[in-house]
């Protein structure tokens, strides 16, 4: 078994490798093929491999080299599986395998098809080594590699200064994570003088506590940045210039995970540091609450969800915040069907739409896209956690968790998300599928995509609507609680749920849930209420979600734009003037000496020459005097 | 091997091309480069042959005095001074680098260079010996001889060959080096005299040299005058500013060489020289070192972060990745010099490398005003290809080269001084910040001037300014009155391909398997150490 485990990253690689050099030239449309079936194969060994470890065969690893080797710093090669690291190979071959099919149809005819599946499997390859790896080095180099697939898909349409200038700030704002990520992997060094979680975990209590909340919240600083959170989370609504399988594939259900999964993978050293989960908790608390509001008032389609999906994982990082490493995974692994989903089915009505991304020039495509309507409404019903889909049951575990270890602000804020998150749900759903049509229907003929692109929405589906009862029935004890169980073994025991405290959680999640749908309702199909009394009754506080909090302009204002100008000083004050004028000082002095005293020879070169014989005349004549003292 | 001076014909292969190219009067400009590449082809196919002989498994010179390839000859016995060639592993892994960028260069300069070709490549043939011989010299008389060699051609290169304001950069590079040396100078002869006067031997040999103990003042003051000569070649922060106006004006060829190899000549004289020879001083100036080279690292950055010109854009990052080097020799522990060494070839290939992709482009278009370019992933997509992969490889991407060397040195000095480490990393922003700034603007949107796209919802518009537009008028010298519209440039042709895909292999196979490079330069370097206690090995 363990000797094939390196395949499941390696042929997507190859695929991509083979796709980047000859598809420009030889391979064009057949490119996808290749892709698909590399990603296939990984899936089908990742389905395998997640059946061995379900039947109990324990951790497989497989060492294929040591990499680094500096002195005592030594970072091998080393691919282990456990129940989470299968749990993660399934939703990433998964979720890539129906993207990867999904976009034959929908970037076809694009002048960079070949590339875009030359990248798209890179991104496999990056991911799934990324949730492979056996330490935190090689975990990095694959954490960046996804960030290397981020920005080349968001800039994947580089002609577009938009997307360009997206690209850029994903990877730099992903990088200012980073900066912590790094300083923790080297502290980590430092004080456990390895890299492998398996020997850092089991010598837990060598370091101190101090010690131990620092190396968490600087991991933690790395995942604030990966999976789009407060203050870093800038990043991801811009992400949104990629094209959209790879928004539903990257930015919705895998990689931005992957801050989660580190965290995750890293539950003993955040365990040891109660001031370093508040910390996470509060931070997922809020960015949930704020993304949620921030989602309410946007009217493009994709930029809608992409805060959903920083609320959402919002939700996963508080559950981590407050030890409940089960339920944060449970939703980390429904959020990639549905979220996956509602970007694919918006890809289909971008597709329909010809490139229209705003919703207030779609409305009623109910009438002309059936499929894409009702999974997406699937979807919608799911991310909102209306019973019995997906989304209800993992999105409540994480906010009885809360409640039950002892955190209630963040169970409330959760359920205030909660509201958020159906409300502007539906209000996607009303204003895109409901009402009348607000474009010209003799210009624009939407359609349901060909089916190629609808059979992963009907796929993607099914377990938006099903997986939630089937592996979290019953709430709290559900399968995935008895799978993912040995994994977080080491920790404390999750506090003990009443039957009833559930079933009250269940009760009012569903009200809160019922009650945003209705406003959704109210406001944009019985017209009840109007959203624009309302914003402006709200004035400010609408404003203010409007224009996202404020965060991008804050950050140009105080960050970017005064390190411009410093940079501008360094070069042309400092630099420029400073440092190089005193050597230029220094040479003319020179050269205007020599001159009066040499009047008769002119000529640069000779000044130049000149200068050099006195100079080594001085330094020599300087050494002699001081040299005498020196050594006797 | 043995008996075959292999190291004597390495370092002169390429001097006696020159001299054919000299004494041949009818040699034609085809001929001449024809000579140039086969006599620096020699020199690299024997020093890859001499690299795969090379035994990883012997303790360092420094620890049985004998370094392997050994040549010794008696030359001026009455001074102390013979005729000592000889390497260890880090000196082994750096002539490859040498030889390997000099015929690069070479290949580079075929078609470009069409004024005195012959001289031109007498210059190149004289500046690798010059090159080569500082790496295989363990006589200082023979290493300072050499050091000077390799000035005079390289000045030339910039002086004769270069752009508009050549001169004057030639000039301030000439004198800038040459202060440096005859410092370098000066402590050669202290340190002779000193010696002299402990053992009343006479020598240059720097192995027996290394032996002698040195009072702690004169360590200081002699590891002074070393070290401002290496600080000036590395080059460190605050004597870096004669490389931006030689990078710029300096032919293609001669900044792939001068960022590839002579800037690796300062970090490579204080490995052998200064650490060894003045381990006491070493480590009293050691914060001094270490605060100028943090101050380097994210200086040339935020400088990086705003140049119009892309030359100095890069001059400027080499000013910031060259920090690394010092940072990481001078945390004095196996990390930090694993991470120097690796930082030292990874920048040999990427910084070597962008600066030939930056020629190509300057061939096209000849101008290298970012703003000038745009869009070139479209009728370039090759050439984008590699200039994304090199631009990667510069901001440290893991599985890249420069990756391990940088997160090395940060480790290192993280040990030692943990401000130092915290500090100098903030450099993982910055370098992705300009060199992505850079890309976007040269390889990515579109070309200046460029129509609307009526077919693509976004690129209706025409392409507005950025406020980077404003630099504009600063820049002078360039010679761009004539634009050239990036659309029509070709791609790279075979040639290019061939000179940018040895560089790109490397530069995965350092950033994927890095043991293969250190089993050369762990002995060396573990020596070095050993007054140091060696912690780490």
């Amino acid at each position: 078994m363990a000797d094939w485990l390196f395949l499941i990253p390696l042929v997507p690689l190859l695929a991509a490798v083979i796709n980047y050099i000859f598809g420009r030239w030889w391979l064009k449309s057949l490119s996808s093929w290749i892709a698909i079936l590399a990603v296939g194969f990984s899936f089908i060994l990742s389905v395998v491999t997640f059946l061995d470890i379900r039947s109990g065969g324990g951790i497989i690893t497989q060492h294929l080299y040591t990499w680094i080797p500096a002195g005592n710093f030594v970072v091998p090669v080393t691919l282990e599986v456990d129940q989470l690291v299968a749990l993660m190979l399934l939703i990433v071959t998964g979720v890539s395998l129906l993207v990867h099919i999904y976009s034959v149809g929908y970037m076809h005819g694009d002048p960079g098809f070949y590339r875009f599946f030359a990248y798209l499997p890179f991104f496999v390859f990056c991911m799934l080594m990324l949730v492979l790896a056996n330490n935190y080095l090689l975990l990095f180099v694959f954490w960046e590699g996804v960030g290397l697939c981020s920005y080349l898909l968001i800039g994947f349409w580089y002609r577009r200064r938009s997307a360009a200038q997206a690209a850029k700030k994903a990877f730099i704002v992903n990088r200012i994570g980073d900066l912590g990520f790094t300083l923790a992997i080297m502290l980590i060094f430092i004080h456990f003088g390895t890299l492998q979680y398996a020997d850092i975990f089991s010598h837990i209590d060598t370091a101190s506590g101090h010690t131990l909340t620092i190396i968490a919240l600087l991991l933690f600083a790395g995942a604030v940045g990966k999976s789009a959170q407060i203050p870093l989370f800038v990043w991801l609504p811009d992400a949104m210039e990629g094209p959209t399988p790879v928004s539903a594939l990257i930015h919705a259900a895998t990689m931005v995970t992957a801050g989660v999964f580190m965290v995750a993978r890293s539950y003993p050293i955040f365990e040891a540091s109660a001031s370093a989960m508040e910390i996470v908790a509060i931070v997922g608390a809020t960015t949930a609450v704020v993304a949620a509001t921030i989602g309410i008032t946007q009217y493009d389609i994709k930029k809608v969800i992409a805060y959903s999906t920083v609320s959402q994982l919002g939700y996963m990082v508080f559950a981590l915040g407050v030890g409940a490493w089960v339920p944060a995974i449970f939703h980390l692994f429904t959020h990639a069907f549905f979220k996956g989903l509602l970007f694919l089915g918006a890809g289909s009505v971008i597709h329909g739409m010809h490139d229209e991304q705003d919703m207030r020039g779609m409305g009623n495509l109910k009438k002309y896209m059936p499929v894409t309507y009702w999974t997406f409404l699937a979807g919608s019903l799911a991310n909102a956690g209306l019973f019995p889909l997906a989304g209800f049951w993992s999105k409540d575990e994480t906010i009885v968790s809360a409640w039950a270890e002892g955190h209630p602000f963040v169970a409330i804020a959760g359920l205030v998300a909660a509201f958020g998150t159906a409300l502007y749900m539906l209000r996607v759903v009303y204003l895109t599928f409901h009402g009348t049509e607000r474009f010209d229907p003799t210009k624009v003929h939407p359609h349901d995509p060909p089916w190629s692109m609808k059979a992963p929405l009907i796929l993607l589906a099914i377990p938006s609507v099903i997986a939630g009862m089937l592996v979290g029935w019953p709430p709290d004890k559900g399968w995935i609680h008895d799978f993912l169980g040995p994994v977080f073994a080491q920790g404390k025991a999750p506090v003990e749920v009443a039957t009833s405290t559930t079933v009250i959680f269940a009760i009012i999640s569903t009200l809160v849930v019922l009650a945003g749908i209705g406003v959704a309702y109210f406001a944009y199909v019985g017209g009840r209420i109007s959203p624009r009394q309302w914003a402006k009754r709200l004035g400010p506080a609408y404003q203010l979600s409007f224009d996202k909090w404020y965060f991008d302009d804050v950050y140009e204002k105080l960050i970017i734009h005064p390190l411009y100008l410093f940079s501008v000083f360094m070069w042309r004050v400092v630099d420029v003037e400073i440092i190089d004028g005193t050597v230029n000082g220094v040479a003319t002095a020179v050269s205007y000496t020599s001159e009066r005293w040499r009047r008769a020879q002119t000529g640069l070169v000779s000044n130049y020459a000149l200068a050099i014989g006195l100079g080594t005349v001085i330094i020599i004549g300087a050494f002699l005097v001081f040299g005498s003292s020196l050594f006797p | 091997m043995d008996g075959i001076p292999i190291l004597s014909f390495i370092t002169y292969a390429p001097a006696v091309g020159a001299v054919i190219i000299f004494f041949w009067p009818g040699a034609t400009p085809r001929a001449a480069r024809w000579i140039a590449l086969v006599s620096s082809l020699v020199s690299l196919a024997l020093s890859i042959a001499m690299l795969l002989s090379f035994d990883t498994s012997l303790p360092s010179m420094q620890v049985s005095g004998k370094p392997q390839f050994s040549e010794i000859h008696s030359w001026l016995p009455a001074v102390g001074v013979s005729y000592r060639l000889g390497v260890d592993g880090i000196s082994a892994v750096l002539i490859v680098l040498t030889t390997l960028l000099s015929v690069i260069s070479i290949v580079a300069s075929w078609d470009p260079i069409q004024k005195r070709v012959r001289e031109y490549m007498i210059a190149m043939l004289l500046l690798e010996t010059g090159m080569l011989g500082v790496f295989v010299s363990l006589d200082l008389f023979l290493f300072y001889i050499f050091w000077e060699l390799m000035l005079i051609p390289m000045a030339l290169l910039i002086g004769i060959w270069g752009s508009a304001n050549r001169v004057y950069a030639a000039v301030k590079f000439f004198l800038y080096t040459l202060a440096g040396s005859l410092l370098m100078l000066v402590g050669i002869v202290a340190t002779y005299q000193a010696y002299f006067n402990e053992t009343g031997i006479h020598t240059l040999n720097v192995l027996e040299l290394a032996k002698g103990h040195y009072s702690h003042e004169f360590q200081m003051w002699v590891f002074a005058a070393f070290f401002i000569s290496f600080a000036i070649k590395v080059p460190m922060w605050p004597f870096h500013t004669w490389l931006p106006d030689a990078h710029v004006e300096a032919p293609t060829a001669g900044s792939v060489i001068l960022a590839g190899v002579l800037l690796k000549m300062g970090g490579y004289g204080l490995l052998r020289f200064n650490l060894p020879l003045f381990p006491e001083a070493a480590r009293s100036w050691q914060p001094y070192i270490v605060v100028l080279s943090v101050i380097a690292i994210l200086y040339g950055a935020i400088v990086a972060l705003v140049q119009p010109d892309l030359k100095k854009l890069i001059a400027y990052s080499s000013v910031s990745h060259m920090g690394f080097v010092t940072l990481g020799i001078f945390a004095f522990n196996a990390q930090g010099l694993e991470g120097a060494m690796i930082v030292m070839i990874s920048h040999g290939l990427v910084t070597g490398a962008l600066f030939l992709i930056v020629g190509m482009i300057y061939n096209r278009g000849h101008t290298r005003l970012i703003s000038r370019f745009g869009g070139l992933a479209t009728n370039m997509p090759i050439y984008a290809s590699f200039f994304g992969f090199f631009m990667f490889a510069s901001i440290g991407f893991p599985g890249l080269s420069g990756f391990a060397g940088e997160f090395l040195a940060i480790l290192g000095a993280l040990q030692v001084y943990r401000w130092a480490g915290v500090i100098a990393l903030i450099i993982v922003i910055l370098s992705a910040w300009y060199m992505m700034w850079m890309f976007q603007r040269v390889a990515w949107e579109r070309a200046p001037g460029e129509p609307p796209d009526a077919n693509d919802p976004v690129l209706r518009t025409p392409i507005p300014d950025l406020p980077e537009e404003r630099l504009k008028p600063v820049m002078g010298g360039s010679g761009d009155e004539h634009f050239i519209d990036p659309r029509t440039f070709p791609d790279i042709n075979w040639k290019e391909i061939l000179m940018l895909t040895p560089l790109a292999i490397l530069t995965l196979w350092i950033g994927v398997y890095p043991a293969t490079f250190l089993d050369f330069v762990k002995p060396a370097l573990q020596a070095i150490l050993m007054p140091f206690g060696g912690s780490g090995f």
